[in-house]
């Protein structure tokens, strides 16, 4: 049961944000977008649509990718939740993101962090994937800038660094 | 323009009873939301028009994907990507994992569920007409008990089903009688990936000396809701695959489509593609082009 | 550091960091104490006057702040060109995205309501929506005849080589808007300080654009308003001239409530509000020898402007330029024209008209080659430019390039002709047909004509007390990489590393007006302004013997310092000094029409798919010219960009009207490339210096825009023996030529043979 009663009004929320415990104040229809960004001040998690359709606004649930503008915060109380910030120590997502900068698959960079994320998450379930995979596993992301080449690259490169080592 | 979430209320019960009964203390009075891939995109709109709603989401006894002996049970709350993890349905329902492969990208794949595609009702829903040319049948749950019902016969007309109010999904039943049928789906979409689709085809058949013995054709978006091609079928049904067969079988099957025009697509290019797509079905089945 | 080591380098981004770690600071990401939000009300008529605004009952509209046009203390315009459109409607309204209203409070979720229960009444007039009736002057909504602008470009006799011509080949082009769907919506925040000063952090392509209009706006001097750029998640030319727009809304209610104010468009309002890439219509007439040799011919180029003139007419003129292409042609006349409608005003787009003309030209080009029965090769090699010849303008390539080779280099690159005659060979009866089409093109770098004369830009370099040198420009980065390319320039200049220099953010209160970061103008112009500057420093330091002719980074920091204690900063600001063999007749559209031009030849393969109707791209090469590459990576990443986004306008982005309104304005049906939609794209630099740009750097943001739409029509009608002439080309509109059996139609139907 929640503990949110009264759904209408702000409620206080527990939510794992990062590794850390972290209580918030907000209503429970809030997207858990507007809550990392306002509330919590995570704003390398993007908003490009507010309609899923995007991806800028990628965070991991539990390891799995979703878009955070279609998430009530209330639904990811007991979920892990993992922004780019939270993933700063992660070598391998260092990895990609080093790769991501050599190859150019960062322009003007809003997309940049849910690409990212959607990389590492593709990357989790499948270390070695084939060109096709890369570019099937980051269709949910648009990327205006890019035409998407470079970060394809990017990705297949970090996944042979990433057996290399 | 973005809603006011102060205008809303959500709660998560937590467990399938504590949602029924909730459910059942005022019944329409509640708008379940589980993956909220189809809920927020109308919130976010500022177009959602329930003020109500109760998570679904997780909820272990619509999370779960059982293999009986004759059929196989999937739990509405299961995701796009629980479908395309999944090894039965992978080998015997091939189509629905398909489907589950086009649901927007991998982010939308792992929210979105199969109940509430069904429930959605929208004609352009990608799984619908896997889950027509299998002839899923729908567990339905609410208070008083669960009952079966067709899927075929669920969609009533524009986004109306046979739901009644205070009442979920609860699973999706397919029977496992399928392994001498070949299928064939595809989707046409605007672009290769994260589309609605303009047209969407699941097909299944089954051959026996070259004669087709069993056919099943269901599309999505050419009518208001996924279609099964009866009259192109029973052309079909009994009959060898032969060149005039196929041309013939365009044709009904444009003819049998109920397309409209809108700022997606147009109806003739709807019904065009459609025969097109049963032509293609048949002409690889006939050719031996499709596995089981 | 030696000279030569940094120019070419794919060194990495200057930013590059803070966005992969989710650290740099996009406007929304910014917030102020007490923050205010703000929002627009909007017309939703194309055209009428207004007669009552009334507040709806169920809001509490004490607790907003409501600015209206007589809120306005300056002028209510949005300055650029005319000062005709205004920052809020007062009294009438002519498109269905006009502002209003505009309101402001502390709770974002409240402002929705609050728009929606503002009512407008107006008494409606009768309103044009398209190219046709606006010529056609059933209403005038602009002016006395609906055009913002006509130019006439003459060169020779055309009159008289109609009686010359062994053919006459007609054809009409057309191209549809295009949304930039930039994946960060635009935004600004305004706050004024206790004495008054205005500051303005926005998503912005050109700070000096949006300080002007907001002087004028808020009658206030040049020193009391600033505007910093904030990093801007893409632009293309959408952050060009819009965000003038809503840094005035926002200054205008802060202004009112006295705090702070943020306006961030979601995106349905982004696309349906902001500016988009203005429909055209090319409409050819050639005159041709039997040998092929164009004789001379007639374009006539016109655009949609929408309500209000903004940047069109230097949209069409760089359109009418660019509408001739990389031919010779003895004689030309092209009559070019932006009309009203009442339409949201169309903009600035990558590319700026060049795409527009540019794609009937080429197409047009096959189609001439078709009637005499030579290959799409084979016309455009026979055609093509030659040093010493003239353009359109007159203007004399004085460059030593050789198309021919270019394209001999493309046909190769693509397997062209192997391909083709598999193609041409293997198609007959197939499910899938395969094509391959391609398009040789121009692109002019820097502003059209006079335009850099009149800028005057200025930029420079600053050396902060530690030694470290900073450029100092209002050039903005927004992913095409000024900040890192300009480093390289400068750094390379004042013989240190690139690690060395900075990049100052783009402030009014702090960098010159170095121009709009627009044209491909920024390296070779801008990039040439801080060589001088560079230059400038490094003999401030010799002259007083501080440093010597060899220096190592930290000898230079050494003298610096030096420097700073005995004369103060060490600065130095360029001015740009026009060349005097560029000159420009702005009156008759003749002379140097652009100081250098990047070159391409860029060939499509596609595959029709004849059950969908759809056509994909399977492999694409993209081959330029672009003077010296000054970051390889960076480079090749402007052109993988460019040609994804045209591929988007030519088989994927529709956008649809009704009644002037964006129908489709959200990312489900306004369809842009995902990464599973694009081919592998292939792109080659061809180095030839030019010397006015930077190290004979070129522009080359814009240029893959131009090309790749005739280049993948022409290859559809490789595959289908079907031409077609307008984008978008959806597989609605294949399906529906191939069921009308226009398969079956004369394809030489359209020309006229002739006399
Ligand atoms: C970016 C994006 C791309 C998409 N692409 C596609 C696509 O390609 N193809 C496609 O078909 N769809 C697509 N969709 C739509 C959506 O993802 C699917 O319809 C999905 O299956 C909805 O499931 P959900 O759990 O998210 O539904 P929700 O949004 O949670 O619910 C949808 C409706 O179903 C009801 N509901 C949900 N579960 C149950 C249940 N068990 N019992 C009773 N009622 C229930 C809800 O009350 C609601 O009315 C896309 C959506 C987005 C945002
Ligand atoms: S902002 Fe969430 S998907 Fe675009
Ligand atoms: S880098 Fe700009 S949107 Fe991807």
């Amino acid at each position: 049961m929640s503990d949110c009663p009264q759904g209408r009004s702000k409620c206080e929320m527990a939510l794992r944000v990062n590794g850390e415990r972290i209580v918030v104040r907000a209503y429970p229809m809030d997207r858990l977008l507007d809550v990392l960004r306002g509330e919590l001040g995570l704003t390398g998690t993007k908003e490009g649509c507010g309609e899923g359709e995007c991806g800028a606004c990628s965070v991991l649930l539990d390891g799995t990718l979703v878009n955070s503008c279609l998430i009530p915060v209330l639904q990811a109380q007991d979920a892990e939740i993992r922004t780019i910030e939270g993933l700063r120590s992660d070598s391998r997502f260092q990895e990609l993101q080093e790769a991501f900068l050599e190859l150019g698959a960062a322009q003007c960079g809003i997309c940049t962090p849910g690409m990212l994320l959607a990389a590492f998450h593709l990357l989790t379930k499948k270390p070695q994937p084939t060109i096709e995979e890369i570019r099937e596993g980051l269709a949910g992301n648009l990327c205006r800038c890019t035409g998407y080449q470079q970060i394809v690259e990017a990705v297949a490169e970090a996944a042979w660094r990433g057996t290399a080592v | 323009m973005r809603a006011h979430p102060g205008d809303y209320e959500l709660v998560a019960p937590g467990t399938l009873p504590a949602v029924l009964s909730l459910l059942a203390q005022e019944p329409g009075g509640w708008l379940p939301i589980a993956g909220g891939t189809d809920v927020m995109v109308q919130y976010a709109a500022g177009e959602l028009p329930a003020r109500k709603l109760v998570s679904i989401w997780n909820l272990p006894e619509l999370r779960r994907i059982e293999v009986l002996p004759n059929e196989i049970q999937i739990g509405a709350g299961c995701t796009y990507t629980d479908l395309r993890e999944h090894e039965v349905v992978s080998r015997e329902f091939a189509l629905l994992p398909i489907a589950a492969s086009w649901t927007g990208g991998i982010a939308n794949q792992n929210r979105g569920t199969i109940g509430g595609n069904i429930v959605n009702a929208s004609p352009a829903g990608d799984s619908l007409p896997a889950l027509m040319a299998y002839e899923a049948e729908l567990i339905l749950v609410s208070i008083r008990g669960e009952r079966r019902v067709p899927y075929t016969s669920f969609h009533i007309d524009y986004r109306k089903t046979r739901l009644a109010p205070a009442e979920l999904v609860r699973a999706v039943c397919l029977e496992r009688r399928f392994s001498e049928y070949q299928g064939y789906a595809r989707k046409v979409g605007p672009r290769r990936a994260q589309a609605i689709s303009k047209v969407c085809l699941a097909a299944l058949a089954r051959l026996g000396d070259g004669v087709v013995e069993d056919i099943r054709i269901a599309m999505g978006s050419v009518a208001p809701v996924p279609l099964r091609l009866r009259e192109t079928e029973r052309i079909v049904r009994g009959q060898r695959i032969d060149p005039p067969l196929v041309q013939l079988a365009r044709r009904t099957a444009a003819a049998e489509t109920r397309p409209i025009d809108d700022i997606r697509s147009t109806a003739r290019y709807r019904a065009a593609v459609g025969g097109n797509l049963v032509a293609e079905f048949l002409g690889r089945l006939s050719a031996g082009k499709i596995k089981g | 550091m030696k000279n030569g080591d940094i120019i070419g380098t794919p060194v990495s981004r200057k930013e590059g960091r803070s966005k992969i770690t989710g650290q740099a600071r996009y406007v929304d990401d910014m917030a102020l104490p007490g923050m205010l939000y703000g929002a627009t009300v909007r017309s939703g008529i194309p055209r009428g006057k207004i007669n009552r605004i009334t507040f709806g009952p169920g809001i509490d509209w004490h607790e907003f702040a409501i600015v209206t046009a007589r809120d306005i203390p300056g002028k209510n315009c949005i300055s650029l060109i005319e000062d005709d459109q205004p920052c809020l409607a007062d009294g009438t309204v002519n498109h269905p995205e006009e502002p209003i209203l505009l309101l402001a409070h502390r709770d974002r979720g409240l402002l929705s309501q609050a728009v929606r229960a503002v009512s407008v009444e107006y008494d409606p007039l009768p309103a044009i929506f398209t190219l046709e009736e606006s010529e056609r002057l059933s209403e005038i909504i602009w002016g006395s005849d609906n055009t913002f602008k006509t130019i006439l470009i003459e060169k020779g006799d055309v009159d008289r080589v109609w009686e010359q011509a062994d053919h006459i080949v007609e054809g009409e082009y057309r191209t549809g808007a295009q949304e930039q769907l930039y994946i960060e919506t635009q935004g600004a925040i305004a706050a004024f300080d206790t004495d008054g000063r205005l500051t303005v952090w926005g998503s912005l392509q050109c700070p000096y654009y949006v300080h002007h209009a907001l002087k004028k706006l808020c009658g206030m001097p040049a020193d009391q308003v600033r505007v910093v750029q904030m990093e801007t998640g893409g632009a293309f030319g959408g952050k060009e001239e819009y965000p003038s727009m809503i840094a005035a809304h926002a200054a205008l209610l802060a202004l009112k409530s006295g705090k702070p104010v943020k306006i961030i468009y979601d995106r349905m309002e982004d696309m349906a509000a902001t500016t988009k890439r203005h429909p055209s219509r090319t409409r050819h007439r050639t005159a041709v020898a039997k040998d092929g040799k164009i004789l001379g011919g007639e374009i006539e180029f016109t655009i949609d402007g929408g309500a209000y003139e903004t940047l069109s007419p230097v949209v069409l003129s760089r359109g009418a330029i660019h509408a001739a292409g990389p031919y010779y042609w003895p004689s030309v006349r092209v009559r070019a024209k932006a009309v009203a409608t009442n339409a949201p005003p169309h903009g600035a787009f990558r590319g700026f008209g060049a795409p527009q003309s540019l794609f009937g030209l080429e197409r047009h080009m096959d189609r001439i080659a078709e009637v005499l029965g030579l290959s799409p090769i084979e016309i455009r090699r026979r055609n093509f430019l030659q040093p010493g010849q003239t353009m359109t303008t007159g203007q004399r390539v004085e460059e030593e390039i050789d198309l021919g080779k270019l394209l001999d280099k493309a046909v190769e690159l693509s397997d062209y002709q192997a391909k083709k005659q598999k193609f041409t060979g293997e198609n007959q009866g197939q499910d899938c047909r395969k094509g391959i089409g391609i398009a040789a093109f121009l692109h002019g770098a820097g502003f059209t004509g006079a335009g850099e004369r009149h800028l005057g830009s200025v930029a420079g370099l600053e050396v902060t007390a530690e030694g470290t040198p900073r450029v100092l420009v209002s050039s903005t980065e927004f992913g095409q990489g000024t900040e890192t390319v300009l480093c390289q320039i400068a750094a390379e200049a004042l013989g240190l590393k690139y690690e060395d220099v900075g990049f100052a953010q783009p402030d009014t209160a702090v960098v010159p007006n170095s121009g709009p970061t627009v044209a491909s103008r920024t390296v070779m112009v801008v990039g040439r302004l801080l060589e001088w500057a560079a230059r400038d420093i490094r003999r401030k330091l010799t002259s007083c013997g501080l440093l010597g002719e060899g220096y190592s980074p930290e000898e230079f920091r050494t003298a610096c310092r030096a420097y700073a204690a005995e004369h103060g900063p060490l600065r130095s600001l360029a001015q740009y000094q026009p060349p005097d063999d560029l000159v420009w007749d702005e009156e008759n559209y003749r002379g140097a029409a652009y100081a250098a031009y990047a070159w391409a030849v860029y060939v499509a393969q596609v595959t029709v798919d004849l059950a969908t109707y759809s056509v994909s791209v399977d492999d694409f090469v993209a081959l330029q010219e672009v003077g010296r590459v000054v970051n390889p990576v960076l480079a090749k990443g402007q052109i993988l960009g460019g040609v994804a986004q045209a591929i988007g306008f030519t088989l994927f982005e529709k956008v649809i009207w009704e009644k002037g309104r964006m129908q489709n304005s959200q990312m489900t049906n306004y369809i842009m490339p995902t990464s599973a939609d694009l081919p592998p794209i292939r792109v080659y630099f061809e180095e030839l210096a030019n010397d006015y740009g930077a190290h004979g750097a070129k522009g080359i943001g814009e240029l893959p825009m131009d090309g790749p739409a005739p280049a993948i029509l022409n290859a559809v009608q490789d595959a289908l023996g079907v031409p077609f002439d307008s984008i978008p080309l959806l597989p609605e509109d294949i399906s529906e030529a191939l069921s009308a059996g226009a398969a079956k139609r004369s394809l030489t139907s359209p020309a006229k043979v002739g006399p």
